[in-house]
């Protein structure tokens, strides 16, 4: 087998996995959101599958294999079919970008714990996650329903309202880190709290060098804007109840449902690992740079690769530590907080959040001019 | 740590991944749609294949009207997207501009931008085009 075959094929099995990855974290997080409510809302929730109940949607999911294939008699069938399918889309693509753990050096191979390595990473991941609002449309004028069409409606509205409060908190990043790669800011984040303010180097050493203590006001922009961009509570006007019984998925049932779910899911978790990637060092372990957590395990190993292999599996766990608190911190969110009014939610984006965010980027720019200066 | 050597693997187009992933996705999306299509029951109702409403029949079919705020939301949001779209290439550069002394000149340059962009903003605020009601 040539060097450029090995090096496709192990490139094109590494984004299934990452894509699988992601679809198989939907069961658990799904699982993770009943029981959390079941226990915020003093129930038991589901514990009659396997273990604590954990096997509930994989059952689930037989169960939707062999339900009824539906199909809306004034909805468009290409449309209808189409709208599932293209809802995993965005999810997978922006999911691929964010770098999940240390780049693994083996031999004179680096294999990189991502699913590609795009060098201008947030502008790639905003242009595929936009994406989402085509299939919440594709499904709301596919359905031939006006529930689904005012949800459809409703929803991409909101996500599009919410992207410039999401797009300018990004800005403030990108003026702090200097750079669109995703795996450069990850680096720039080690080791304690550091910076020059005007020739003087400060250290708060009790600190990691996190991006959530430079840009706060934009860490919380940038977190209120995830949750209206998966539509989650407190945002999910797409699918109030009272209102629009599902919103723009009314006319879809079994498995097309649980691919919007994936879908769904997926997005918070694009959400979560980028606002981990920005605010909170990534796959970097709090306080200590990669370098020196090499230099400890290579010190207990004696063994050059190994310690590669340790700090790549010790980043990827810390990766998915941050990602799992945030996800959970989804789940608290949506049984703590009510939904929004339809005009508060839009007065909430437009006059609220996009003054403050550009305040935001001209604090931070004025900020970055006096300490460069 | 010894450096990591340049990308060995991954190397190439990263736009090939996302092509391959792409077509990969909706695939699997197809296909698991084929399987419920095959594998579930089929019980023919005429009632079950009329769009959901509150019970009696639909009377319209799919031409509901559509308030305009949506379309207004709409041009609004391109409008000030592609302004932000034009201040990442001066975030990107901003620390280099200053580095080379020029610092004074893109904040002011993007402080005039900014200007425009706040003005916009105010604007559309003062002429009630963000009201829903």
């Amino acid at each position: 087998m040539g060097k450029d075959v090995f090096e496709v094929t192990i490139n094109c099995i590494k984004l299934i996995v990452v894509f699988l990855m992601m679809v198989q974290a939907v069961p658990i997080l799904v699982w993770l959101e009943r029981r959390g409510s079941a226990f915020i809302q003093n129930r038991f929730g589901p514990n009659r599958v396997g273990p604590l109940g954990l096997v509930q949607l994989l059952a689930d999911a037989v169960k939707f294999l062999f339900k009824e294939e539906f199909f809306p008699e004034n909805g468009t069938k290409f449309l209808y079919y189409a709208a599932p399918v293209v809802a995993l889309v965005p999810a997978t693509l922006a999911y691929c970008a964010i770098p999940l753990g240390h780049p693994l050096q083996y031999g004179e191979y680096l294999f990189r714990l991502q699913g590609f390595d795009v060098n201008v990473g947030i502008v790639y991941v905003l242009g595929v996650s936009g994406l989402a609002a085509y299939a919440i449309l594709l499904a709301g004028f596919g359905s031939g329903n006006k529930y689904s069409l005012l949800g459809a409606l409703r929803a991409s509205a909101q996500i599009i309202s919410y992207e410039l409060a999401l797009g300018l908190s990004i800005v403030g990043i990108i003026l702090l880190y200097g750079t669109f790669n995703l795996n450069e800011m990850v680096a720039m984040q080690q080791g304690p709290l550091s910076f020059s303010f005007r020739g003087h180097e400060i250290l708060v050493s009790w600190l990691p060098n996190w991006g959530i203590f430079y840009q706060p006001l934009g860490f919380v922009l940038f977190f209120a804007s995830i949750f209206a961009e998966s539509n989650r509570l407190p945002f999910d006007l797409a699918e109030g109840e009272a209102e629009l019984v599902a919103g723009f998925h009314v006319e879809y049932g079994g498995f097309k449902m649980l691919l919007f779910f994936i879908g769904e899911y997926g997005h918070m978790m694009v959400g979560s690992g980028l606002l981990a990637t920005f605010y909170m060092g990534g796959y970097g372990i709090p306080y200590i740079t990669n370098q020196a957590l090499w230099q400890t395990f290579m010190d207990w190993t004696q063994d050059g690769q190994l310690a590669h292999i340790l700090v790549s599996a010790a980043t990827f766990a810390m990766f998915s530590f941050k990602l799992a608190l945030c996800l959970w911190f989804f789940v608290q969110v949506r049984w703590t907080l009510p939904r929004f009014r339809y005009d508060q939610l839009m007065d909430l984006g437009w006059k609220t959040m996009l003054p403050w965010a550009l305040f935001n980027v001209i604090a931070t720019a004025l900020f970055i001019f006096v300490a460069h200066g | 740590m010894p450096q990591l050597i340049p990308a060995t693997i991954n190397s190439g187009l990263p736009l090939a991944g996302v092509l391959f992933l792409a077509t990969f996705v909706l695939l699997f999306g197809s296909f698991l749609l084929f399987l419920a299509s095959k594998l579930g029951t089929r019980k023919y109702d005429p009632v079950k294949y009329q769009s959901y409403e509150c019970g009696i029949p639909a009377q319209e079919k799919k031409d509901t009207k559509i308030s305009v705020k949506f379309y207004l939301t709409a041009i609004l949001f391109i409008v000030f997207d592609i302004e932000i779209i034009f201040m990442y290439p001066w975030a990107r550069t901003f620390k280099e501009f200053i580095d080379s002394g020029n610092g004074l000149y893109i904040l002011a340059s993007m402080g005039f931008f900014l200007f425009v962009f706040i003005f916009g903003l105010f604007w559309e605020v003062k002429s009630k085009a963000l009201e829903w009601d």
